[in-house]
C-alpha cells in the first residue's frame, strides 16, 4: 500500500525500475518469437498477421514503456541526490507521472488479451494505421495507450527542468553538476518540446479513427505525409531522449573506474547541448524516400551528418578519460566500456544513411534495423545495463554479484553482436524489414540462423541478470556508503539506500567531482550548508493512482464509443485534480536527530 | 515552507515567491506553457498545411462572420486585462478588489465561450462538420482545444476564487493566482494566432 501512495523519488525509480523491466521481458519475448520466425527460410511458427503485431508491439514496448521508464527510474533514483536535494521539485506530479505511464503501457498490452493487436507498425504510419486499412480496435490501443503513457513522460520531463533548475544544493552551479545530470537536463528539453508533437499526432490519429475526422483521409482532402511530418518531429528527438541519458551514465561510469577526472568536461556539456539542439533539425533524414525533393534532402542529409561531431567529441573525451587511468573492470566498467565499439559501429552506420542517395538502398532493409538496433540496444541498453550495475547498491543498499554480472556482460555482448552484425549484411543483400518470411537460396539462410542464436543468447545474459538480482535480494542490506570506493558525486556521501530526506543537512558544493574533492581532502562527509533541524516532506497520496485508473477508464470508453464510461474515467481525473487544489498538503516533519536516538 | 517567517497578515510583496513552492510551480508552469507552444505550433501546423482541403464543403471565406469573431477576441482580450489587475491587487494584498477582478475574468471567459459554442453550432448548420472535409476536421481540432483550454480556464479560477473566500491570500494560495494568470495570459496569445491565422487569413484566401 506504501507503494502506491510514495511520492518519494528513490521509491518511485525503484517502481519505474520494476514496471520497466516487466515491460522490457514482454518485448524481450515478442524479439525472441520474431526471430524464431526468421530462423529459417518459408518458417510457418506464427502468421503473417500475428507478426506484424509481434514487430509493432516489440518496437512500442522496447520505446516506450520498457527503454525511458528504465531511464526514469535512473533518473529518479540518482538525479536529486546528485544535486544535493532533499525531493524533485514535484513530488506528486512525479508519482503521478509514474502511475500514467503505468496504466497506459497497461492498456496497451491489454490488447493482446482482447485480440486486436496493433499491427502498422511501431511508426504506425497512414493511411496503414487508418481506418481503411485497419478497421479493428488494434491501432486504437496504440493510439489511446501511448496518449496516456505520453501523459507520464511529459510530466516527468516538466519535473526533471524545474527540479534541476530550481533545486540544487548551495554551491552547485551548473558547470558542476555530475554529466548524468547534465544529461538529464538536457533530455527533460527535449521531452518538452517534442512530446506534444507526439500529443497533437496521436490526437489527430485518434479523432480521424473514432470520430471520422479527416486529418489523414486522401478521398477527403487529409494528407499522409502530414503524419510522418509530426510523427519524425517528435520522433527524432526521441532517439536523443533515449541516447543522452545513457551518455551520462556512461561518462560517470567511465570516470569513476578510470579514478580519473572526466575528460573535457565543459566540451562534453556543449556536445549534449548541440546534439539536441540538432536533433530537431533533423527529422525528414526518415523520410529521404518519401520523395520530398533533393533540396530538402541534401540538406536534412547534411544536417544529420553534422551530429556526428559533437557525438565523436563525446567518444573521444571518454578514450582520453581511460588514457593514463587506472582502470577497474567491474560489470559496470565492462558495460560502459563495451559501450563505446558498440555505439561507434552504430554511429557509422547512422552516417551512412544520412547520405540520402545511399539511403534508397538502405530504405526498409535489414541494414536500418541492424543500425538502430546498435544505437538502441547497443548504446542505451547497454548504457542502462551500466547504470543498474553502478547505481544497485546505491538504490537497494546491496551490490550485485560481480561474477554473475561479468556472465550478464559476456552473454549479452556477444549475443547482441551476433544478432545484429550479420543484420548489416542481410540488409546489404536486399533483405526487406518487417516481412514475416522470405524464400530459400537468396543468401539470407545462415545470416538469419546466426541472428537468432545471438537473440537467445541476449535472453541468457538477461536471465542471468535476474537471477543476480534475486541472489543478491537474499543477502545482507551492507553496502557502504561509498561501494566503489571512487565514486565522485554527491550520492556516493549519503547512507546506501539514503534515509527518506537524503541529506541530513544540505552540503556545500565546492566544485566539480564535489565529493571527491573532499575525499582528497581528507574529509569523510561533505561540509554542511546549513545547520541540522527538523525537515519537511511531502505527504503520501493515493490520488495521483486514481487520476491515472480514470484516465485508464476513460480509455476504454473513447474506445468502443461508451461515451457515459469516458465520461466518468474523465470525472474521476477532475474531482482528483479538484481535491488535490482543495486540500492543502501541509506535509510533515522528520527529525534526523530523533531519528538517530530511536 | 510555509509563512513561519512572517506575522500573521503580513504577506511579502509577491506572496507568489514567498516559498520554495511557489518559485518552483512558476518555473513548472512556465516550462508546461513551453510544450503547449509546441502542442499548439503542431495543431497550426496541421491546419496550415490542410486549410484549403475543403472539398464539397463551405470555404473559410464564406463561412467566417469576422464581426462576431472580432467581438469574442476583444471580449478574451479584456479578461486578460482583468486578470491583469487581480495580479496587482494581489501584490497590493486587497483580497476584495483581487475577487472583483477575477470574477470579471471569469464572466468575460464565459462570454468567449457562449459565442464560440453559437459560431460552432452556425457552422454545423451550414454543413461545416467535423467529417466534412480535412479544412473542418484541423479547424474544430484546432479551435476546440483552444476552447477547451478557455473551458478548463473558467473553471480552474471560479475554484481559486471559492478557495480565496475559504483560505484567504496566503503563500500556498497566491501562487495558483498567479499561475492562472500566466495560463490565461497565454490562451490569449494562442487566440491571437488563431485570430490571424484561421480567421483573417481565411477571409483574404
Amino acid at each position: 500500500m506504501d507503494w502506491l501512495t510514495t511520492v518519494d523519488h528513490k521509491k518511485i525509480g525503484i517502481l519505474y525500475l520494476l514496471a520497466g523491466f516487466i515491460f522490457f521481458i514482454i518485448g524481450g519475448l515478442e524479439a525472441i518469437l520474431i526471430r524464431i520466425q526468421l530462423i529459417k527460410p518459408n518458417n510457418h511458427f506464427v502468421g503473417a498477421d500475428t507478426f506484424n503485431e509481434l514487430i509493432t508491439m516489440h518496437g512500442t514496448t522496447m520505446i516506450f514503456l520498457a527503454a525511458m521508464p528504465m531511464l526514469f527510474a535512473l533518473m529518479n533514483a540518482v538525479v536529486p541526490l546528485q544535486i544535493g536535494a532533499r525531493d524533485v521539485a514535484f513530488p506528486f506530479v512525479n508519482a503521478l507521472g509514474f502511475w500514467t505511464f503505468f496504466f497506459g503501457g497497461v492498456l496497451l498490452n491489454i490488447s493482446w488479451f482482447v485480440g486486436d493487436v496493433p499491427d502498422a507498425g511501431w511508426t504506425s504510419y497512414v493511411p496503414l494505421a487508418g481506418t481503411t486499412f485497419n478497421g479493428t480496435h488494434g491501432v486504437d490501443y496504440y493510439v489511446i495507450g501511448l496518449q496516456i503513457a505520453g501523459i507520464g513522460t511529459l510530466l516527468g520531463g516538466i519535473n526533471f527542468m524545474a527540479t534541476i533548475i530550481n533545486m540544487r544544493a548551495p554551491g552547485m552551479s551548473f558547470m558542476r553538476m555530475p554529466l548524468f545530470t547534465w544529461a538529464v537536463f538536457v533530455t527533460s528539453i527535449l521531452i518538452v518540446f517534442a512530446f506534444p508533437a507526439l500529443t497533437v499526432g496521436l490526437v489527430a490519429l485518434m479523432f480521424d479513427r473514432l470520430f471520422q475526422a479527416n486529418f489523414f483521409e486522401i478521398g477527403a482532402g487529409g494528407n499522409e505525409v502530414l503524419w510522418e511530418h509530426i510523427f519524425w518531429i517528435f520522433g527524432h528527438p526521441e532517439v536523443y531522449i533515449l541516447i543522452l541519458p545513457a551518455f551520462g551514465v556512461i561518462s560517470e561510469v567511465v570516470s569513476t573506474f578510470s579514478r580519473k577526472r572526466l575528460f573535457g568536461y565543459s566540451s562534453m556539456v556543449f556536445a549534449l547541448v548541440l546534439i539536441a539542439f540538432l536533433g530537431f533539425m533533423v527529422w525528414a533524414h526518415h523520410m529521404f524516400t518519401t520523395g520530398l525533393g533533393p533540396v530538402a534532402n541534401a540538406l536534412f542529409s547534411i544536417g544529420t551528418m553534422l551530429i556526428a561531431v559533437p557525438t565523436g567529441v563525446k567518444i573521444f573525451n571518454w578514450l582520453f578519460t581511460m588514457w593514463g587511468g587506472s582502470i577497474r573492470f567491474t560489470t559496470a566498467s565492462l558495460f560502459g566500456i563495451g559501450f563505446i565499439p558498440t555505439f561507434v559501429l552504430g554511429g557509422v552506420t547512422g552516417v551512412m544513411l544520412a547520405s540520402a542517395p545511399a539511403d534508397y538502398q538502405y530504405h526498409d532493409t535489414y541494414f536500418v534495423v541492424a543500425h538502430f538496433h546498435y544505437v538502441i540496444v547497443g548504446g542505451l541498453i547497454m548504457g542502462i545495463f551500466a547504470g543498474l550495475h553502478y547505481w544497485w547498491p546505491k538504490m537497494f543498499g546491496r551490490m550485485l554479484n560481480e561474477r554473475l554480472g561479468q556472465l550478464t556482460f559476456w552473454t549479452f555482448f556477444t549475443g547482441f553482436h551476433l544478432t545484429f552484425f550479420v543484420q548489416h549484411f542481410l540488409g546489404l543483400l536486399g533483405m526487406p524489414r518487417r516481412v514475416w518470411t522470405y524464400l530459400p537460396n537468396q543468401g539470407f539462410d545462415t545470416m538469419n540462423l546466426v541472428s537468432t542464436i545471438g537473440a537467445f543468447l541476449m535472453g541468457v545474459g538477461t536471465i542471468v541478470f535476474v537471477i543476480n538480482v534475486i541472489v543478491t535480494w537474499a543477502k545482507p542490506r551492507n553496502a557502504a556508503d561509498d561501494p566503489w570506493e571512487d565514486g565522485r558525486s554527491l550520492e556516493w556521501s549519503i547512507p546506501s539506500p539514503p534515509p527518506e530526506y537524503n541529506f541530513k543537512q544540505l552540503p556545500l558544493v565546492r566544485g566539480l567531482d564535489a565529493w571527491w574533492k573532499e575525499k582528497r581532502e581528507g574529509h569523510t562527509e561533505m561540509t554542511p550548508a546549513e545547520p541540522a533541524g527538523p525537515i519537511h516532506m511531502p505527504s503520501p497520496s493515493i490520488l495521483p493512482f486514481i487520476m491515472s485508473v480514470g484516465l485508464f477508464i476513460a480509455g476504454f470508453g473513447f474506445m468502443y464509443h461508451t461515451y457515459w464510461l469516458a465520461g466518468l474515467g474523465v470525472l474521476i481525473t477532475f474531482a482528483c485534480m479538484f481535491l488535490r487544489s482543495v486540500f492543502d498538503d501541509p506535509g510533515f516533519h522528520i527529525d534526523p536527530k530523533e531519528e538517530v536516538h530511536a | 515552507m510555509s509563512a513561519h517567517g512572517h506575522a500573521e497578515g503580513q504577506l511579502p510583496h509577491e506572496p507568489e515567491k514567498a516559498t520554495l513552492e511557489g518559485r518552483n510551480k512558476i518555473l513548472g508552469f512556465w516550462i508546461f506553457l513551453g510544450a503547449e507552444v509546441v502542442l499548439f505550433g503542431t495543431l497550426f501546423s496541421a491546419f496550415i498545411a490542410l486549410r484549403h482541403q475543403v472539398l464539397d464543403g463551405p470555404s473559410a471565406s464564406e463561412l467566417f462572420e469576422l464581426p462576431t469573431v472580432f467581438a469574442a477576441t476583444m471580449i478574451l482580450l479584456t479578461s486578460s486585462l482583468m486578470s491583469v489587475f487581480a495580479v496587482q491587487a494581489m501584490h497590493r494584498h486587497q483580497v476584495k478588489s483581487m475577487i472583483g477582478w477575477l470574477v470579471l475574468t471569469v464572466l468575460l471567459g464565459l462570454a468567449f465561450l457562449v459565442l464560440e459554442i453559437v459560431e460552432f453550432n452556425t457552422y454545423v448548420s451550414e454543413g461545416h462538420r467535423m467529417n466534412t472535409s480535412a479544412f473542418s476536421s484541423s479547424f474544430y481540432t484546432l479551435v476546440g482545444f483552444h476552447g477547451g483550454h478557455v473551458a478548463f480556464g473558467v473553471l480552474w479560477i471560479s475554484l481559486l476564487i471559492a478557495q480565496i473566500f475559504k483560505k484567504g491570500l496566503t503563500v500556498v494560495t497566491a501562487p495558483k493566482i498567479y499561475l492562472s494568470a500566466i495560463y490565461w495570459h497565454f490562451i490569449d496569445v494562442v487566440w491571437v494566432f488563431i485570430f490571424t491565422v484561421v480567421y483573417l487569413m481565411g477571409k483574404v484566401g
